[in-house]
């Protein structure tokens, strides 16, 4: 399905690059640019902001360091509940990013903005879910609504989450033995 | 017998001879397409444990073998009767991805169409709330009723339920002649008639009996637990992505946000009835502020691709908050595309709400959730 | 002539050839009637599998009210029912659960294969966790297409399992 029709012509209007390190001449959202650089501020090189853009915000973190950044995110700017959790496969870079989308309900400056924090696990190629070092320290007791978001990333990419009280199944039938779904090497039928 | 020899399915657990396990569903009135095993002490429930995933159709991934325009359909068959509100998201993030602005009656018309499309969605939610209670006008109160709204969407986009109404640069056909007037004594008589709901229903002494306090839900647990839509405005958060957010034309309406304090189940059943309401204005106010003529969708290229970017787009559907995230990789399919639904995430409280409830009060506590389990699972 | 047949030897014979005869006098209008009560009191089991449960409801509501053919609304109790309306998607973890209702459910019994995916797998025939039809566990009666069906094609599919059981001979 792919490969009908795919003219090698100019996209129209091109969009724009994720901005690490930003373009000089592109204004940054004002705002936006302040909270990136408290972040920035208190953890320093560890982690980098990946962009800003006008009420998004992407910050990627070593796994060692996302308990801490999550906490300061929750105490000190706010952010006190967790929209979602995705996992995302990179096969060639031989890791698993997990992304936690992280919002506000008490500040009312913040209640547009959707923080994206995002850590990378190692992945494995023949994958044992629970058992392998495709781990990350979960957030469940700094944001507690990551709870069934964890446990749904967990079956589908086999990223155990290490402090959830819960990492049972969730989606997937009971007797689901094949490769977590997500991943990339996992190919439905037929394609 | 030693009980570890054993496999695990068959190993022999000592239980508290008081608790007893019911799974209500999947083959349940009162539990739709999912399970909730719940333990049971007597009357009273100890602890509830939902298990979604009945239709789960693996729709996330599906979308990485189909390019842009291709994912239309199967993503709005999470939630049918709220098909413009699940497309919407997407839509809006790949207009971003691809750098497309909507026309301005575009724009508008995606805001009538989405507001009838919630309209639909809380009537049949309200319909089968109705069931739940044992209250069988009220299933065919908004059952009929929410057919008027179906019919005009019917002439807007051509299918019932199932409109892919919207795309990527726009919405796929203009509206019928004779729009404006057709919608508006439609919206007219629909406001008339929902407001006869409460003295059938909300102002009923049965049903107040029912559904007041049970399964309170505090407004700092309602944050804490990260719920939304009318759950989270139950409890008295004043938050709405169609005000705080605006998208497309919401920021040149006038909406009002309906909260209220109690955050049990009565207040969770009347939050999407006022919002219902709230609609009527605001497709009234859309209908007087849309360009009368005018382009309404931007024609895209066959197979379009885009750069390696992502995106994070969330709209206010009919159960709260749908964030639609895609990652693109520079190819004509998006290398990963995630549904945070309203539904999954209120589905996190549940289990607080069950526990210590009684078993009757179970449906009345579950449906007004406002969960719908299919979105759920995707 | 009659009382030399009615020996006590033979009685056993006599009144089962009677039976015989008897069946065979009554078996025609009477596997009418019974089909005929059976037709006009289809009481559908609710189990909802996908999405067309949307459009099932539909049916019951004011302006389809599919109850006006002899459908009654979804019913609580599986065993005093005896039709399965599969409403769409059967996914891997829903399948075991269809068959066992199918299974708990008393004869006569028929299955209804309602919307695309239920017939082929329809949108989702890529899917990993979708079947491709019902075909595989359920004995399928009445297909009835759509995406999902409008209430009217589901009537109409009614319609045509009511005609079925009425060619059907009485068990």
């Amino acid at each position: 399905m792919s490969t009908q029709e795919t003219q090698p012509v100019e996209q129209p209007a091109p969009p724009a690059k994720p901005a690490s390190p930003p373009a000089p001449v592109k204004e940054l959202p004002k705002f936006e640019k302040s909270i990136a650089d408290k972040i920035e501020g208190k953890f320093g090189a560890k982690i980098k902001v990946e962009f800003v853009k006008p009420l998004r915000i992407r910050i990627k973190t070593p796994k060692e360091e996302v308990l801490a950044v999550a906490k300061f995110l929750r105490d000190e700017m706010h952010y006190d509940h967790a929209e979602s959790v995705t996992g995302v496969d990179y096969p060639a870079e031989k890791e698993i990013e997990v992304v936690y989308h992280l919002g506000s309900y008490t500040d009312p400056e913040l209640a547009n903005h959707v923080l994206t924090l995002a850590t990378r696990a190692p992945r494995e190629e023949n994958p044992n879910p629970g058992s392998d070092s495709t781990r990350l320290p979960s957030l469940r007791d700094i944001f507690y609504s990551v709870e069934f978001h964890e446990r749904e990333c967990f079956e589908m990419l086999g990223v155990y989450f290490e402090g959830h009280p819960d990492n049972r199944r969730l989606l997937l039938p009971e007797d689901w033995a094949d490769l977590p779904p997500m991943r990339k090497d996992f190919k439905i039928k037929g394609r | 017998m030693s009980t570890t020899s054993l496999p695990p399915g068959l190993q022999i657990e000592k239980v508290d001879e008081r608790i007893m396990t019911l799974n209500v569903g999947p083959q349940h009135p009162g539990s739709g397409h999912m399970r909730i095993i719940v333990k049971i002490d007597g009357d009273y429930i100890v602890d509830a444990d939902p298990d979604p995933g009945y239709v789960h159709r693996g729709e996330e991934k599906m979308a990485e073998y189909r390019n842009y325009i291709q994912n239309i359909p199967h993503l709005e068959r999470p939630v049918i009767h709220d098909s413009c509100n699940v497309l919407y998201p997407y839509c809006l993030g790949v207009e971003e991805l691809l750098g497309i602005e909507v026309p301005e009656r575009a724009k508008y018309i995606r805001v009538i169409a989405s507001e009838l499309n919630r309209c639909v969605y809380i009537q049949y939610w309200l319909a089968i709330y109705g069931i739940f209670l044992g209250h069988s006008t009220m299933f065919m109160w908004p059952a009929g009723d929410r057919e008027l709204y179906i019919d005009m969407l019917e002439k807007m986009t051509g299918a019932r339920v199932t409109h892919a109404y919207f795309v990527p640069g726009g919405i796929r056909n203009d509206v019928p002649a004779n729009f404006e007037d057709m919608l508006l004594r439609r919206v007219n008589y629909f406001e008339k008639r929902i407001k006869e709901y409460a003295a059938i229903f909300y102002d009923n002494p049965i049903l107040i009996s029912r559904t007041r306090d049970a399964g309170k839900l505090s407004r700092e647990d309602a944050i804490r637990l990260g719920t939304t839509g009318s759950t989270l405005r139950a409890s008295g958060v004043d938050y709405d992505l169609r005000v705080k957010e605006p998208y497309d034309a919401y920021g040149e309406l006038d909406i009002k946000v309906n909260t209220l304090k109690e955050g049990d189940s009565y207040a969770r059943s009347k939050i999407p009835w006022l919002d219902m309401l709230e609609s009527c204005n605001i497709i009234r106010q859309a209908v007087q502020k849309m360009p009368k003529s005018g382009s309404v969708r931007v024609k895209l290229k066959p197979n379009p691709k885009s750069g390696n970017d992502e995106v994070y787009k969330r709209v206010e559907s009919g159960r709260g908050s749908l964030g639609c995230y895609i990652v693109s990789r520079s190819a004509a399919e998006p290398y990963r595309v995630k549904m945070s639904v309203g539904s999954f995430r209120n589905l996190i409280c549940m289990p607080y709400l069950l526990k210590g409830e009684k078993l009757g009060n179970m449906p009345a506590v579950y449906w007004s959730l406002n969960y719908w389990p299919v979105e759920a699972d995707r | 002539m009659l009382k030399d047949l009615l020996t006590p030897q033979n009685a056993n014979v006599f009144v089962g050839k009677l039976g015989d005869v008897l069946v065979k006098a009554v078996d025609q209008p009477l596997g009418y009637a019974i089909n005929w009560s059976r037709l006009w009191s289809l009481w559908p089991v609710h189990i909802e599998t996908a999405c067309c449960s949307v459009e099932f409801g539909a049916a019951s509501s004011p302006r389809y009210d599919v109850e006006r053919f002899g459908i009654i609304e979804a019913f609580g109790s599986l065993r005093q029912c005896d039709l399965v309306v599969v409403q769409g998607t059967i996914t891997r973890k829903m399948a075991p659960r269809l068959r066992l209702v199918y299974d708990q459910m008393p004869e006569p019994k028929y299955v209804i294969a309602m919307g695309a995916c239920a017939i082929t797998g329809g949108l989702y025939f890529d899917s990993y966790n979708v079947l491709p039809g019902i075909d595989g566990i359920l004995p399928v009666d009445v297909y009835v297409p759509g995406c999902p069906p409008r209430p009217e094609t589901l009537i109409q599919g009614c319609m045509l399992l009511q005609e079925k059981i009425k060619r059907l001979k009485a068990r």
